[in-house]
């Protein structure tokens, strides 16, 4: 029985230990990071997902550059980025989404006022499996597929073959975003798979033959082939070149939220992300630059 | 003398110490709980709640209805029954009686093995595998289907369902199957009539833990399942996606705003999930006292 309780005080003893230990190697990093000249900041950003690769690459850099900065990225979704911002946990939201006005009618009654700074465009790419002789939709086709009123490939000049309608969970910003554009006032069909993240819909789509989705242009590959749309002035290839044109119909805004104009280590975050380098930076992660 | 008597009275009351902080965990959790999950119902009706056939949470008109993910939780779990249950019995009727020492000491842990691979790998073994064969081979408009979840499901409840059986078919008295085969039964006749029947309590428990089990599972059930919240047709809906309740939990509440209706919804689904597991283990436990074995 003693030696149940020692080896009980040994561990409580170890824990106490690492615990002091972690507030120790805090307490460190915070006083050698103090150069006592030059203001040491951190900001929190948070948000989209679609956007967190991005800030992440933005983030490194940026503290290259800056030794005394220290940004924290966090994920989460554009609706989580919004909460926090709102909240006032975080000077920066990242979203996928425009803000919408519950949310800055919520921002108001706490003291905050959202501006929106573009940092970026995403292109959205409509997929079907390589081997479907479809390779066109218009927006009209792409609504009834969506919507449920067309659902046989053959209604849109393909094989006879059922279609596999495919979206993301209903709380993605890409979700909201296809929603909005492509099915307007319209429900998805409730029979569409949800995939809980956009690799789920690469490989079905990438083997079922009757699939279709919808995936983010960084996510392209030749395991899925891309359509080309028709939003109402003639079909538009999905490519880089369109969608920096503008031509392309389903490329989206990404967007930085902050409480008011930015001040102090925000703003040099913001200008960081809005300069040359910044904007390469945002083409090397397989998005389009907002500044050209 | 006193001293170990002091040393009792320490050990007692850490000891009661670790089950205050079990109970008052879980009595914390139904509160956090249902009181989220009840707010719901401030602004969205109980009865819609119930009744409504149709589950669009970001609608502008949020339609919040339970039946086809309460539906596609139970015709999911109902076909891991099927498929897991005669099979886990016989394959523990099979370890422990018929075996031989040696090849049963080696399936036992082997079954051990498959209840510690990690959810996720199952549900990534499904998505990459179960679903394209199950496509081609029924011609199915998609692969993700409730079948698929189930068959994925029946084999992550298999060591539930086999360990605990298995001990309750061992744990026979060996002088009730000597009887039997001294009247001249055979082998067979003896597990299905005498050993089997003997061992009931234990292997109903066992079938219930692995319905608990299989109603509970979230990220296998989310990769393959499809999760399309319509109302599964009976058995139609076998073939068809399904989304369950845990999958709704997991996939929405990534992104969902927090004090929403939106967010109260989840919780709601939360506690009807918790009421139903609660509900299974109150029926095994009675199963297993019912059905105990008396002596």
């Amino acid at each position: 029985m003693s030696k149940i309780i020692s080896i009980c005080s040994i561990v409580l003893l170890l824990l106490v230990a690492i615990f002091t230990g972690i507030g120790c190697v805090d307490n460190n990093q915070n006083d050698t990071g103090e150069v006592p000249t030059t203001e040491s900041s951190s900001i929190t950003v948070k948000g989209s997902d679609t956007v967190l690769p991005l800030t992440q690459a933005e983030a490194e850099d940026f503290m290259i550059e800056n030794s005394n900065m220290r940004v924290t990225v966090i994920g989460g979704g554009s609706g989580v980025g919004f909460a926090a911002l709102i909240d006032g946990e975080v000077p920066i939201a990242m979203a996928s989404r425009e803000i919408k006005e519950s949310e800055i009618q919520k921002a108001q009654q706490n003291g905050i006022n959202p501006v929106e700074h573009t940092v970026g465009w995403d292109g959205i790419a409509v997929v079907v499996n390589p081997d479907n002789p479809v390779s066109q939709l218009t927006y009209e086709q792409l609504q009834g597929i969506y919507d449920g009123n067309i659902s046989n490939w053959k209604d849109v000049g393909g094989e006879d073959r059922a279609i596999a309608v495919i979206t993301r969970d209903s709380s993605s910003g890409t979700y909201e975003y296809f929603k909005e554009e492509i099915l307007v006032d319209r429900e998805y069909r409730p029979d569409a798979l949800a995939q809980p993240a956009t690799g789920g819909i690469v490989q079905e789509v990438s083997r079922n033959k009757g699939a279709i989705g919808y995936i983010g242009f960084a996510y392209l590959d030749d395991s899925t082939k891309a359509m080309a749309l028709d939003g109402g002035e003639g079909f538009v290839e999905a490519t880089e070149e369109n969608i920096l044109s503008g031509e392309y119909p389903l490329s989206r805004p990404l967007y930085y939220y902050t409480n008011g104009e930015p001040q102090g280590a925000v703003k040099e975050f913001v200008d960081f992300v809005m300069s040359p380098t910044g904007q390469a930076i945002v083409s090397e992660v397989g998005y389009f630059p907002a500044v050209q | 003398m006193l001293k170990r008597n002091g040393m009792e009275k320490g050990i007692e009351s850490l000891l009661f110490i670790s089950a205050a902080v079990a109970v008052l965990t879980l009595f914390l959790l139904c509160l956090f709980l249902f009181r989220d999950g009840i707010l719901l119902f401030k602004d969205y009706p109980l009865i819609s709640f119930l009744t409504e056939k149709s589950w669009y949470p970001t609608s502008i008109n949020p339609r919040f209805g339970l039946q086809p993910l309460l539906l596609g939780s139970v015709i999911v779990t109902f076909g891991a029954i099927i498929f897991a249950v005669p099979l886990g019995i016989a394959a523990a009727i099979y370890i422990s009686e018929l075996a031989n020492p040696r090849v049963a000491g080696i399936l036992k842990p082997l079954t051990e093995i498959l209840a510690g691979i990690p959810s996720v790998v199952f549900g990534f073994f499904g998505l990459v595998v179960l679903v394209p064969i199950l496509q081609d081979a029924l011609d199915l408009r998609t692969g993700q289907t409730a079948l698929t979840g189930s068959i994925m499901l029946g084999i992550m409840a298999l060591p539930t369902i086999i360990s605990i059986s298995e001990d309750a078919i061992s744990s026979v008295p060996r002088a009730i199957k000597e009887g039997s085969l001294a009247l001249g039964s055979t082998k067979w006749q003896t597990i299905h009539k005498v050993t089997v029947p003997a061992a009931l309590s234990g292997i109903s428990a066992a079938v219930m833990l692995g319905i608990g089990r299989a109603i509970g599972e979230t990220m296998t059930v989310m990769m393959v399942t499809g999760n399309t919240a319509i109302i599964p047709g009976f058995p139609s809906g076998l073939f068809e996606p399904v989304r369950t309740m845990t999958a709704t939990i997991a996939m929405e509440m990534g992104e969902v705003p927090q004090g929403s209706e939106h967010f109260h919804a989840l919780f709601a689904v939360g506690s009807v999930l918790f009421i139903t597991t609660f509900i299974i283990n109150i029926v095994a436990g009675h199963i297993k006292n019912k059905y105990k074995f008396k002596l």
